[in-house]
């Protein structure tokens, strides 16, 4: 038997889904309405999931005292009521879709001591959710 | 293999506190949750059962008797309940999810007739759960 425990968060954030690389005609083509040069946002929900053993003396694989502040001190004060490509460094160059904001809260993530970090799952609306879990991150 | 899940809802309060730590430790490490009267939560238990459906009914488990077996294991006894003071399985446990699940995947795995237990998961609020899945199981039961 295995245990896990997932926790979840939310943030709000603008992105543009653009690649310098290609020609305008391409970005649009690809990217559709999130091309949109000025931009548009999601209520992102984020669910964290931590393994390990329990600890005999609290009864828990992580204490939410201890996970809740990392992920706001990692994520959520860089992440949330941002503009991801403006101001999250990572996104200078990468296009923040979905799948590369889990790899790099994934990322960010990853040194949490207390606990080992399984999955990182987004849900950037309430119709699509990307995961990322350890065994997938390199 | 096919994966079936059932979902069952109980009410019931807790605490958090280690006797053997002090009354400032406690407090610290569990913060509110160490509140001496207790709180409450709406849990929410989703039962995967994994298995080859019977060729002769097309079902994994009849859902009548997983439905039976929550009601028996779980919901007859946690649901308005203490779980610092009523539950036997829990005495002398923090009543965590973690613990609290992992009483129940003991209590349910040795009365699942048809398939297997793949998967326990117990959410004490929207924002919190805790999986208990089988050490062999792919964890692709987990999206139920």
């Amino acid at each position: 038997m295995k245990l896990s425990l997932t926790r979840r968060y939310d943030f709000a954030a603008s992105h543009r889904l653009h690649a310098p690389q290609l020609s305008e005609q391409e970005n649009q083509r690809i990217y559709g309405k999130c091309n949109n040069p000025y931009g548009h946002g999601h209520n992102y929900t984020l669910d964290v999931t931590v393994t390990g053993p329990v600890d005999p003396s609290t009864g828990m694989i992580a204490n939410l005292g201890d996970l809740d502040p990392f992920v706001e001190r990692e994520v959520l004060a860089a992440f949330d009521h941002k503009n991801l490509n403006e101001e999250v460094a990572e996104f200078k160059a990468v296009v923040p879709t979905t799948e590369n904001v889990c790899r790099e809260i994934f990322r960010l993530l990853q040194n949490f001591p207390a606990a080992r970090l399984e999955r990182v799952r987004i849900e950037e609306t309430s119709k699509n959710s990307f995961e990322i879990g350890v065994e997938d991150f390199a | 293999m096919i994966r079936i899940t059932r979902k069952v809802e109980f009410s019931a309060s807790h605490f958090y506190n280690n006797p053997n730590f002090s009354l400032e430790e406690n407090r610290r490490v569990f913060g509110k949750c160490n509140n001496p009267h207790g709180h409450g939560h709406n849990y929410t238990l989703e039962v995967t059962i994994a298995g080859e459906p019977d060729p002769a009914t097309g079902m994994v488990l009849d859902l009548k008797e997983l439905k039976a077996i929550l009601q028996r294991e779980v919901m007859d006894r946690m649901d308005h309940r203490h779980l610092n003071y009523e539950v036997p399985e829990l005495a002398g446990k923090i009543p965590t999810c973690e613990n609290i699940a992992t009483v129940i995947w003991q209590l349910l795995e040795p009365k699942i007739t048809r398939g297997k237990l793949d998967r326990v998961r117990l959410y004490e609020s929207p924002s919190l759960f805790v999986d208990c899945t089988a050490a062999s199981s792919d964890g692709a039961g987990r999206r139920a």
